[in-house]
Parts: structure tokens; C-alpha cells; sequence
């Protein structure tokens, strides 16, 4: 076989794409690490960089990509149950907190939708991006299924959740630090809620207990936002 | 040439012990993602099963914790103590591949580029201050009910 002809094989497969996704990420990693986490230097964004130049110098679909990548895709399922292992060894803390957090819960959840629709509307962007917009704040899988419920792009909601992700987790630390917050529970509670895994992910880097309530608002944003949209979103987009 | 090895190398349990810990963890949460999607659906609940079986997980460990007490310390410990542990350390990871979905959006954030960013923005910098402002009022209005 010819190198050509062996990279046009390799890059078929599930194997080639799924170790690129791993080595993407490494490279990513080490570079967070090397700027001591800084909030700008998001792994998962640099990952996503470096994977899409790849697939468009490999001229690569997205299909064929997945292929391969869903198999690290599948993980955010068991991932989210093992979030109830962290949230039982805190409960008590999480228990002491119950009505900021049911409050929080519910007036976050409105204004994230509220608020990027409305943007958005006003932008002048079509209907179909502002139902792909709506549950923006949540967990993929979730996401993707609210819009595909109300006939919208589910892909497109699967790339703004990410980007939501990224965003959050980026802009959380130096917020907080310039609204001089320094309740660790009431912080990630807010960047789970708004970010779901990528601002808990960001959370566990700051502080565990963070972290936790992270995990804790991501869970519950995934149950109030399904929950919300259908009464919200014909009143938002009229 | 068993008297050349360290102490800690007498005492670990076979490699085969310590690989099946791993599995036995990543089992029970499958587990409770699979029950969590049987509930989910069959009750037609609005939350995803992975959400379900995190909540049923909670409760499981509460329960077990009265028939059979163990401390913190030995849920980080257990086998699911450490396959969660691996898992939730990998999680900005799991994020890549979906994210990688942009790369189908190129065209769409040519000509919608402005209004999705500035949309995300605001929304995100408005929930992150609406969720926090809400957070930390509520708990000084209970914390001062509780002194009162």
C-alpha cells in the first residue's frame, strides 16, 4: 500500500478519528496547563480548533468524524451519573442551601432563554435559529431533543450549547471576581446552570464545592428548561 | 525474588482485582443510566435518563448508607467512587465531538454570525449574574429569618 492510499483508508475509520479526538485534546490540555488555567485558554475550545482545521485539510465530513468520536460522545451519559457521587458527599451543604438554590434555579433558567432569544430576534435572525437557540443553556443530549420536539435544527442547537459551554466557563472566573462574589456554592451553581458540563468542568478546576454545585445546577437547568420552553418560546417569538 | 520487592508490592491486591474494580464501577453507573432511561420514558418524564439515573444514584447511596453506614471516605474508595472519579475528570473531553459539529455551521455563522454571538453573550452574562444575584439573596433573606 501507498502512504496516499493507506491515509485515504486510515482516515475511514473510527480508529484514526477517535485517537485524533484523544490527541487533540492531550495537545489542548497541556496547553490550559501551561497557562495555569487560565480562563481564556479553554481546552475544549482548542480542541474543537484544532479538530475542525484537521477534518478540512483531511477533507472529512462531520459524519465520518462521528463515526469515530462517538464512542468519547457516549461517555457524557454515565459521566452525568457519576455526578450523584460528588452531590451525595455534599448533600448536607447542598440541603442547607435548598431555597436559593430552587429559586435561582428557576429565575436562571428563564432568563437564559429570555435573553438570547430576544437578542437574537432583534438581530433579525430567523425562526428556525431561535428554536435552536432556546435551550441553549442545557445539556447536549437535551438540547438537541427540545428542538427536534418543536421541529427545529437539533445540530445546530448541539453547536450553540457547546459554544454556550465554552463561553460560560471562560467568562465566569473574572465575573465573579469583578461582581466580588466569593460564595463558591452561589458561583457554580450559576456557571452550571448557564453552562452546564463545560462551566461545571470549569468549576472542578476552581473548587470542588463549586464543582459540585455546577453538577447539581446542570441536572436540574436539564429538567426546569424542557419543562419551560414550550410555554416561554411562542410568547418570546410571537 | 519476592524478597526484592517493596513492601506496597506484596500488599496490592492482583492486577486483575484492580481491573475489575474499574469495570464494576463503570457498571453500576451504566446501570443507573439504564434504569434512568427505562423510568424516563416510561413515565414520559421531561428529564433526560442520564438525569434520572444521577437522581436514583443519590438515593441509592442514601439508602445503602443506612443498612450498611460507610463514610466519605470510603465512597471515594469504591469501585464507584474511582470510576467516577476517572469519568468526571474527563469530562471537558466528552464535550469535543459534538462541538466539533460547527465545522457544519460554517455558512450559517457567515450570515448569522453577529446576531448567535451577541445573543450567547448577553444571555450567558445575564444568567450568570440573574442566577448568582438570586442565589446569594435568598440565602441572606433565610439566613436572616433564621437568626430572627
Amino acid at each position: 500500500m501507498t502512504p496516499f492510499r493507506l491515509w485515504v483508508y486510515l482516515q475511514t475509520t473510527p480508529l484514526f478519528w477517535l485517537t485524533a479526538t484523544i490527541a487533540a485534546f492531550l495537545v489542548a490540555d497541556a496547553l490550559a496547563r501551561a497557562a495555569h488555567r487560565h480562563p481564556l485558554v479553554n481546552p475544549v475550545a482548542i480542541a474543537i480548533a484544532l479538530l475542525g482545521a484537521l477534518l478540512k485539510l483531511a477533507g472529512t465530513d462531520y459524519q465520518t468524524y462521528f463515526n469515530g468520536a462517538q464512542f468519547v460522545h457516549f461517555m457524557l451519559g454515565p459521566a452525568t451519573v457519576a455526578l450523584g457521587v460528588p452531590i451525595y458527599t455534599n448533600l448536607a451543604l447542598v440541603k442547607r442551601n435548598f431555597l436559593p438554590l430552587v429559586a435561582s434555579l428557576l429565575v436562571g433558567a428563564v432568563v437564559a432563554i429570555t435573553a438570547a432569544v430576544l437578542v437574537a430576534k432583534g438581530l433579525g435572525a430567523p425562526r428556525t435559529v431561535l428554536i435552536a437557540l432556546a435551550p441553549k443553556s442545557i445539556t447536549a443530549g437535551v438540547a438537541m431533543a427540545v428542538t427536534e420536539g418543536l421541529g427545529g435544527p437539533a445540530p445546530l442547537t448541539g453547536v450553540l450549547v457547546i459554544a454556550t459551554g465554552i463561553l460560560g466557563a471562560v467568562i465566569v472566573t473574572p465575573l465573579m471576581n469583578m461582581l466580588g462574589v466569593t460564595d463558591y456554592a452561589a458561583r457554580g451553581f450559576a456557571v452550571g446552570l448557564a453552562s452546564h458540563g463545560i462551566g461545571t468542568a470549569r468549576a472542578f478546576a476552581v473548587d470542588p464545592v463549586a464543582g459540585v454545585f455546577a453538577g447539581l445546577a446542570m441536572g436540574l437547568n436539564a429538567i426546569v428548561t424542557p419543562a419551560v420552553i414550550p410555554a416561554l418560546l411562542p410568547w418570546l417569538i410571537g | 525474588m519476592t524478597t526484592l520487592l517493596p513492601p506496597s508490592e506484596l500488599t496490592a491486591p492482583p492486577l486483575a482485582a484492580t481491573n475489575m474494580a474499574m469495570i464494576r464501577g463503570f457498571f453500576i453507573l451504566l446501570v443507573f443510566q439504564l434504569v434512568g432511561e427505562v423510568v424516563a420514558r416510561g413515565l414520559a418524564l421531561p428529564a433526560p435518563g442520564p438525569v434520572i439515573g444521577l437522581a436514583l444514584l443519590v438515593v441509592a447511596l442514601a439508602l445503602f448508607r443506612r443498612w450498611r453506614p460507610f463514610d466519605e471516605e470510603a465512597l471515594a474508595a469504591s469501585d464507584l467512587g474511582h470510576a467516577a472519579r476517572g469519568l468526571l475528570a474527563a469530562l471537558p473531553l466528552l464535550f469535543v465531538p459534538a462541538g466539533v459539529g460547527v465545522v457544519q455551521y460554517l455558512g450559517l455563522l457567515r450570515d448569522q454570525g453577529l446576531a448567535l454571538a451577541a445573543a450567547l453573550v448577553v444571555s450567558t452574562v445575564a444568567t450568570l449574574i440573574a442566577t448568582v444575584g438570586v442565589f446569594l439573596l435568598v440565602k441572606r433573606l433565610v439566613g436572616g429569618w433564621e437568626k430572627a
